[in-house]
């Protein structure tokens, strides 16, 4: 399978809080630091894309942040607006203020409308080769087959006019697995797992775009092998503590409980890793984040889970 | 093992008692994949079990564990009673009765067409108008509305003493707050009427006029008469749907309604949360409590804990040697590994547990009502589960 740095198109989904967009940054850094000229498009426009590159806010117009990173929030009025300028040679554009309310109206009544000007717009970045690589910090899980799926929407809604005319060249882009792909990033939890696995089931079925990769984020470090566990267990018992308390000068229940909640963790997660991984076509590769015992989610995060996300695929 | 210490209690560990006594609406709403509809079932069944009365939970999407916690597994719009055989599994006898529902959008948006069609044949059509499909399953916003239409409509019959509705997660903050006045003002809009104008009278011109060629041109005759014909169908129902919308606003700006905002300490989600927590209060609604979900426990912050955790990774080889005999005569150097795991592993949850203890003492001033729900190291499955955490919504 295309590796997702040899790719053109990456719609980086999950559901919500599993660390979409954190995962989506660090994907865009380490290409760009790999050489690749990227493009790191916000789609939500919440804001967070900009507070984690601590690039300043992002806009409709993409700004080169890094060196070979450029980032931009998408704007649906705004890619109207270069759409029409770019595809119509009609006077009314300059006058578009209407024009773009009205277009509210239109899109808000037909679903499909506001998501292929998202769709076009990155597909067109595609297109002109402005970038080696456009890295999408798309919605979330309920709302990401809408977008990858507008252009067919448009194909059955829409039987004639402009838009349709467009949308096989996005059609062939996005059904292209050697430029396309999507990638679902997970936590190791219940219900992320259970809605990636629903996910890439309706991806395969509602969608042409290929799913690329599924990121498992958050995973938590294993503290102990079979017989450490022993040990531990031993540890914990009355009179071992007792003796941890003399030798270590001071009662070790926190610590003791602080192992035995992460061991239990990590088990619980383990249980729904297997599940993902089982259900899981096993061509599909599974890249692996550590959890990031961190203060907080800035670039020096996002830096670190470009190094373990590199690592994971293979550098 | 259980800490032979009680946990020294935080300061500011309220309680969503009060509020669930008080109110006939809780609105739960909060950034996605923090256990918001975890809590709201929690919160509707601890209202159940000890303020009595009939109290229901809405949900929108639950977890097929919790659905089947519920006795919801496979049902759809309809209200549901959850047996007191599931409260009496987890050791409860119930002063009310609890009910529970899940929201298909589908359905409700089709009962509301029903409900506001003039006559049989406006209402076949719309509903086997496309865009009407497409509007009612994919169209983002109509999960928002349809939401609070059914809590609307719900409430309005007078069945329960306490609503628990949990809210859809949203692209925007904001939407399903705004989404009644919203689908009013998409409804009443002059615009609206101007683009159905040609297709009314077809004695006007349309295709003189430069808004309708440009439309023409992107989208396609056939589509806009699509549209079109869409809101001629949907112009008969205009009246009570915009009434509906604004009872709907009105009832959200009632006092027996409070919201609550449920997050975790993460960064992104808190920083949505409080998001939250400020667009209810500026828009005058009852912002009821911050519920903090999935808190780490207290000992983890324990500043002797702390000094443990670092002697055990400074003189690790001293202290394995020294205890190795009292287990089961283990390899010291297996022993000085475990030890430096369980110092580290503390040192690693200490600097979180830090860290999310700072954020929620920011916290404390942005409502009347600051709840910590402690971590489980597993999920919610069952009752027993439910109950686990509604308790620590009641502060216990």
């Amino acid at each position: 399978m295309v590796g997702l740095l040899d790719r053109r198109l990456v719609f980086v989904t999950g559901k919500g809080g599993v660390g979409k967009t954190t995962v989506a940054a660090a994907l865009a850094l380490f290409a760009s630091e790999h050489g690749r000229r990227t493009l790191l498009c916000e789609v939500d426009a919440k804001g967070d894309v900009a507070s984690f590159l601590e690039s300043g806010p992002t806009a409709f117009t993409a700004r080169e942040v890094l060196p070979h990173l450029s980032v931009m929030s998408m704007d649906t009025e705004a890619s109207l607006r270069e759409y029409l300028r770019l595809n119509l040679r009609i006077p009314i554009v300059g006058r578009i203020g209407p024009l773009a309310k009205a277009f509210d109206f239109v899109a808000t009544a037909a679903p499909g409308v506001r998501e292929i000007l998202t769709v076009g717009k990155l597909c067109y970045e595609v297109r002109e080769k402005h970038y080696d690589l456009v890295v999408v910090d798309a919605p979330a899980t309920g709302h990401i087959i809408g977008q990858l799926a507008a252009p067919q929407a448009i194909n059955e809604l829409v039987k004639v006019g402009l838009i349709r005319s467009q949308t096989d060249w996005m059609l062939e882009i996005l059904s292209d697995p050697a430029q396309t792909a999507v990638a679902i990033v997970t936590t190791p939890e219940e219900m992320p797992v259970n809605e990636t696995l629903e996910l890439v089931g309706r991806v395969r079925e509602e969608t042409t775009v290929e799913l690329g990769s599924v990121v498992v984020n958050r995973v938590l470090p294993e503290l102990f092998g079979r017989t450490e566990e022993e040990v531990f267990d031993a540890l914990c018992r009355d009179d071992a503590a007792r003796e941890l308390t003399r030798l270590a000068g001071d009662d070790p229940t926190p610590v003791l409980t602080a192992a035995r909640l992460a061991v239990t963790l990590r088990r619980t997660n383990a249980g729904h890793l297997e599940r993902l991984r089982s259900a899981l076509d096993p061509a599909v590769p599974m890249l692996y984040l550590p959890f990031l015992f961190a203060r907080y989610h800035g670039l020096r995060t996002i830096r670190q889970v470009a190094l373990a996300l590199g690592e994971e695929m293979g550098f | 093992m259980a800490p032979r210490r009680a946990p020294s209690k935080p300061v500011g560990r309220g309680s969503l008692d009060g509020l669930l006594a008080s109110r006939e609406i809780i609105v739960a709403c909060g950034p996605g994949g923090v256990g918001k509809t975890t809590t709201a079932a929690a919160a509707a069944a601890m209202a159940a079990a000890h303020s009595g009365g009939k109290v229901l939970v809405l949900t929108i999407d639950p977890a097929r564990r919790l659905a089947n916690a519920l006795g919801l597994e496979g049902i759809g719009n309809t209200e549901r009673r959850v047996p007191d055989e599931a409260f009496a599994l987890a050791g409860i006898k119930p002063r009310g009765e609890l009910y529970a529902a899940m929201l298909d959008t589908k359905e409700s948006w089709d009962a509301l067409i029903r409900h506001h069609a003039p006559d049989d044949r406006t209402r076949d059509e719309i509903l086997a108008n496309p865009l009407y499909r497409n509007i009612s399953q994919r169209f983002v916003q109509s999960h928002d509305y349809i939401a609070m239409e059914r809590l609307f409509e719900i409430h309005s019959e007078g069945t329960y003493d306490l609503i628990v509705v949990d809210t859809p997660p949203t692209r925007n903050a904001l939407d399903f707050l705004d989404a009644p006045e919203r689908m009013a003002e998409f409804f009443s809009s002059r615009l609206l009427r101007w683009l159905i104008v040609p297709y009314r009278s077809r004695l006007v011109n349309f295709a003189s006029k430069p808004f309708y060629q440009v439309a023409d041109r992107i989208l396609g005759t056939q589509f806009l008469a699509d549209i079109a014909e869409f809101f001629i169908l949907f112009q008969s129902m205009y009246d009570g749907f915009i009434e509906r919308a604004r009872a709907v606003q009105r009832l959200l700006a009632d006092r027996r309604t409070s919201f609550i905002v449920v997050s975790t300490l993460e960064t992104v989600p808190l920083r949505e949360a409080e998001y939250f927590a400020q667009a209810i209060t500026e828009r005058k609604l009852h912002l009821g409590a911050i519920v903090l979900n999935k808190v780490l426990p207290d000992y983890l912050r324990d500043p002797e804990g702390a000094e443990v955790a670092e002697r055990l990774l400074d003189r690790a080889e001293e202290i394995a040697g020294a205890i190795a005999p009292q287990l089961n005569d283990a390899e010291p150097a297996q022993v000085r590994r475990v030890l430096t795991e369980i110092g580290q592993n503390y040192m690693d949850y200490r600097i979180v547990a830090q860290s999310e203890a700072e954020k929620q003492a920011e916290l404390s001033t942005a409502a009347e009502t600051l709840v910590s729900v402690p971590y489980f190291e597993t999920d919610v499955h069952d009752f027993a589960g439910l109950m686990r955490l509604g308790a620590g919504l009641w502060g216990e």
